[in-house]
């Protein structure tokens, strides 16, 4: 930590603007605000009473914002263009760190007041911004691949693909049984929106590929890149995925695996509890497993998801603030809230908490997920480098473009981003 | 045809600038200050919410997108100040999104409008009707413009599913969320059917204070309902017909909500005008998302102009007040554009 900021501080002498970040203060204490998307399940306020009963004169108060992301992300931003100190400590998506970083809306952190160590590794990557840290890991995500056992069993297939030609042979095989009539092999999220670079980008590491290398330069004009799009393209041009399936986001997905129209889908570990309940909502229940997901040659590679939380910089109260970050991404938490809902946690250890698998036996494949990720572009302008992916991407998988152009365009205008920045 | 007292807009038109007209040329200066006295507390609300934010609006559209210092890492402080290079764009870099965005704005306004006014008409009449139940279908015709348009739009993206109720009833298979013309459709679709009550509601006022004698002389004289409807009903509520195509035509012109919650956001083929500026202020560019702010301003106002002095002129067929009428519906535009 101490020599980044000694790096900052070398960087942004002649400007004098970076001094302020150069020694970060954290001084005050008193009531704070907690920003984050709606709260679907009720823990956030659960933890928050938590806290605020050891720490009552220093009240964490919830700002609760709408459920897309999107709004999330622009009431942020206001607030931060309006320096207001309504808003203290943000709940960001793992995409928004180099963003919120970039334009100092959120101040670096001190590496050594977190445990970081003890969290998994690429999880702890998404909340750093040229080496400094900007925001502390809370939650994480990955993709895993859901399949049907009792199918697979009865095809006689003993363990789930690792690669998508194996994943291909084996939907062959289901689909001759009389049960699995009408059904289809594999969906994901293919929507024109953000579901669809998080596919894309798993599809190209997949493959061997890759979106942007980690200085941030495009990379998707290779012939791994193309291998990647080509088995997504290719899979809608063989049914293999379903025509419907471009206008699928998760719950449409979701939807489809539960009546039992799927074999294969990838998935968020979100899915798993709801797939598993047995109150006749899921026509699958008991009947599913989870994998990682398949690749070109051997397994693949997830895209990260997940929450980081930052300390907004015209905030007050920023001593309060760290304490009350350090509470919510500590080890204890975690376990107290996947007590009460599914999450993917970034501690190691709850990965292999006997009691935790036990509950969700989701938990190995996900960490596995995790370890083979790779975070989607960690760009400042991440918001026109996704609406480019899902451009040339939905015209390759809707046969608009062939797959080669589709890249070779996207390649070009990646690279007319980043030049002019 | 004297029928002068049949449009409702007319009197509020006439009430509020014929007479002060009249009264200002033989008022004392002692009045005259009192009046604008009087205004002044309007004149300073309107500054405030009209004139201010779209002087704002000018000023930040000349200014452009700060860009990252590569030493620091950090986007650098201010604003570059570009000149019209944000206006000069939309016929060069931004020409491909900008162009296509205006030419669906456009399209999906006159679709749109078209459809509504025939089919608000056809309401109109039948609401008119003296017949029994007419206040149950009156209500019930009323329900679509009452629902919000985030909540009709997650209602029809619910029928556009694709294994939908819109699928299931035609029997065919169309993925109505995807790029392409089926989209622009399914946008058309379900504005109409929000949107054709609001016509069907002005029109049906409209209809009611046309005299009844007017049609018993028609019937008199031998003349067909159809002949009615087009020599006496159509010219008879034109004026308030005229009113509500206007209002539509302005407010479809600004189009955002329905296709960005029932189609998508990142969709071309119906992206608006607003589409495009939220887009760009959402991801921090404010100079292009005010210049294209400001174009779609100049481009309603434009329309408003335009339809008021090709179609108001006789809307009003009365010398006096026709020019007048012309100056109060663009200003009341701008308030409810900014």
């Amino acid at each position: 930590m101490l020599a980044g900021l000694a790096v900052l501080a070398a960087c942004g002498a002649p400007g004098g603007a970076s001094t302020v970040h150069a020694k970060p203060s954290f001084e005050g204490r008193g009531p704070i605000t907690y920003v984050a998307g709606k709260d679907a399940t009720g823990s956030v306020q659960l933890v928050l009473d938590r806290w605020n009963k050891l720490h009552p004169k220093e009240k964490v108060t919830f700002v609760q914002l709408p459920t897309d992301p999107d709004a999330q992300r622009q009431q942020m931003i206001q607030n931060a263009q309006t320096k207001s100190d309504a808003y203290t400590v943000l709940s960001l998506d793992v995409v928004w760190t180099s963003e919120f970083a970039a334009h100092r809306w959120v101040d670096p952190l001190p590496q050594d007041r977190f445990p970081l160590r003890k969290m998994l590794k690429p999880i702890v990557e998404t909340g750093k911004y040229r080496g400094g840290l900007y925001a502390v890991p809370a939650s994480s995500d990955g993709g895993m691949l859901y399949y049907r056992t009792d199918l697979l069993k009865r095809a006689g297939i003993k363990r789930p693909p690792a690669t998508w030609a194996e994943m291909k042979a084996d939907c062959a095989k289901v689909r001759k049984l009389p049960e699995a009539k009408g059904m289809h092999c594999y969906a994901g999220q293919f929507q024109k929106y953000e579901g669809l670079t998080v596919n894309f980008a798993e599809a190209v590491n997949s493959a061997g590929g890759l979106v942007t290398d980690p200085a941030g330069a495009p990379r998707v004009d290779t012939p791994q890149a193309r291998r990647g799009l080509d088995f997504l393209v290719d899979s809608f041009k063989d049914g293999t995925i379903p025509k419907d399936a471009i206008t699928y986001q998760e719950e449409d997905g979701r939807r489809a695996f539960q009546a039992g129209k799927l074999i294969f889908e990838r998935q968020w570990p979100y899915m798993y509890p709801l797939v598993a309940k047995e109150d006749g909502s899921s026509k699958v229940a008991g009947r599913f497993a989870v994998a990682p997901l398949p690749g070109l040659t051997g397994p693949g590679a997830s895209s990260l998801g997940g929450h980081n939380v930052a300390l907004s910089a015209s905030a007050e109260n920023k001593a309060t603030a760290l304490d009350f970050m350090e509470f919510l991404t500590s080890e204890k938490l975690q376990r107290f809230t996947l007590a009460t809902a599914p999450a993917a946690p970034t501690f190691d250890e709850l990965y292999k908490d006997p009691k935790l698998v036990k509950k969700y036996p989701y938990l190995p494949t996900l960490k596995r997920s995790i370890l083979h990720a790779v975070p989607r572009p960690r760009v400042f302008r991440y918001g026109d480098v996704t609406a480019a992916i899902q451009r040339e991407a939905y015209a390759a998988m809707t046969g608009s473009k062939n797959s080669a152009q589709a890249l070779k365009d996207l390649q070009k205008t990646l690279r007319q981003q980043r030049a002019a920045q | 045809m004297v029928m002068t007292q049949n449009s409702p807009a007319r009197p509020r038109a006439a009430a509020s600038f014929a007479p002060p007209r009249r009264r200002r040329r033989r008022a004392t200066s002692g009045s005259a200050r009192l009046a604008a006295l009087l205004v002044s507390p309007t004149l300073l609300v309107l500054t405030v919410v009209v004139l201010y934010p779209t002087i704002v609006a000018l000023k930040d559209s000349l200014f452009g997108t700060p860009g990252l210092d590569p030493k620091t890492g950090f986007v650098r402080d201010t604003d570059p100040f570009v000149g019209a290079e944000n206006y000069t764009a939309i016929f060069g870099d931004a020409a491909d999104r900008f162009w296509n965005a205006f030419w669906n704005t456009t399209f999906l306004t006159f679709t749109t409008v078209a459809l509504e006014t025939v089919i608000g008409v056809a309401m109109a009449l039948i609401m008119h009707r003296a017949f029994q139940g007419r206040a149950l279908v009156r209500a019930s015709i009323l329900v679509p413009w009452a629902i919000p348009t985030a909540v009709s739009g997650l209602l029809w993206r619910w029928i556009f599913n694709s294994d939908g109720i819109a699928n299931t009833l035609t029997g065919q298979h169309v993925l109505w969320t995807t790029e392409g013309f089926h989209a622009q459709v399914a946008v058309i679709i379900a504005d109409v059917w929000k949107t054709a009550p609001f016509i069907g509601l002005l029109v049906l006022a409209g209809l009611q204070v046309i005299n009844k004698e007017v049609y018993e002389a028609a019937r008199m004289d031998g003349a067909s309902p159809l002949r009615q409807f087009w020599h006496i009903t159509l010219p008879l509520v034109k004026p308030a017909l005229m009113v509500a195509v206007l209002f539509r035509t302005l407010d479809a012109l600004r189009m955002f909500d329905l296709p960005y919650i029932l189609i998508g956001a990142q969709k071309t083929s119906v992206e608006t005008l607003s589409m495009l500026a939220q887009d760009e202020a959402a991801n921090v560019r404010f100079g292009p998302a005010a210049a294209y702010a400001v174009i779609l301003f100049l481009y309603v106002f434009l329309i408003a102009l335009a339809f008021v002095r090709l179609l108001g002129a006789n809307v009003v067929g009365d010398d006096e007040s026709g020019p007048k009428r012309g100056r109060w519906l663009p200003r009341r535009r701008t308030e409810v554009a900014a």
